[in-house]
């Protein structure tokens, strides 16, 4: 139960964090990204600040032996560059660049009940199903 | 240069990184694609609640700031066919991948992994190259 109730609160937070940051917004989004535009800066900040917060609290909640409300981390230990990584990447890269949507941003703008966004979503989705059957 | 928004860019960062620290109290890393992949994969995993309650959180941040501090910054950068084939690159490339902005970008760089390292620059680069070519090369 306490793994639900803490699921939702991070998830809540996490939502209010993209708002805040206007990082929900594919406009700031794209903004960044188009370093042969109006470049805007905004998504770099918001790495800097998120990297910075979780890269200090990581090591403080990792230093016990077990989480305290789960039996275990369950992080990645993956550490090799090949071909999967890169390629992923890249085609992330592509549809990110296409329409300033990423995962988290296009999840929460399901909030704004848009059908563009209930579409992108849906074939988000359907790209993690396809790619899911080639594993 | 378009006017950055510094003060909600940080404090919103920050915001994002604290909620990642949150969710590792349930030994769990914030990768939203991987989080969402669970999902998708249902029958694959047995860890489905926490996924579904994160995932239901997420919308729900977005509509409480709807309620409380105003309407939702959300101007769309694309539309039809367009927003499909995105949706799909995204979806089949952070399967592949193994994350996205927030799994790679934020965690990975905070845990200091190359491989995340790697992707995020990977991501970023590409994305504004895919900028680039549809705004400035052919539009």
């Amino acid at each position: 139960m306490s793994t639900i109730v803490v699921a939702l609160v991070s998830g809540i937070i996490f939502g209010l964090g993209l708002c805040v940051s206007e990082m929900i917004n594919p406009t700031r989004v794209i903004g960044f990204l188009d370093v042969f535009g109006r470049w805007d800066a905004t998504l770099l900040l918001v790495m800097a600040a998120a990297v910075t917060v979780a890269g200090i609290g990581f090591p403080l909640v990792a230093r016990r032996a077990k989480p305290i409300f789960a039996d275990k981390f369950v992080v990645p230990k993956k550490t090799d560059i090949d071909l999967r990584l890169i390629t992923g990447s890249v085609l992330f890269g592509v549809g990110w660049g296409l329409a300033g949507l990423c995962p988290g941003p296009a999840i929460a703008a399901l909030a704004s009940m848009s059908p563009p966004i209930l579409m992108f979503v849906a074939a988000m989705i359907g790209g993690q199903w396809l790619a899911s059957r080639f594993e | 240069m378009s006017e950055a928004n510094v003060i909600g860019g940080l404090s919103g960062g920050a915001i994002i990184g604290l909620a990642s620290v949150l969710l590792l109290l349930i030994g769990r890393i914030t990768g939203i694609s991987g989080i969402l992949g669970g999902v998708v994969n249902w029958n694959a995993t047995k860890d489905l609640s926490w996924r579904v309650a994160f995932i239901v959180g997420l919308i729900l941040g977005a509509v409480l700031y709807r309620l409380f501090w105003g309407p939702l910054p959300l101007q769309l950068q694309a539309q039809g066919a367009m927003l499909v084939v995105a949706g799909i690159l995204v979806g089949v490339g952070t399967r592949v991948g193994s994350g996205c902005t927030s799994g790679h970008g934020v965690c990975g760089v905070a845990r200091r992994s190359t491989r995340s390292v790697i992707a995020t620059l990977t991501f970023i680069g590409v994305a504004m190259l895919s900028v680039y070519v549809t705004r400035h090369a052919i539009a």
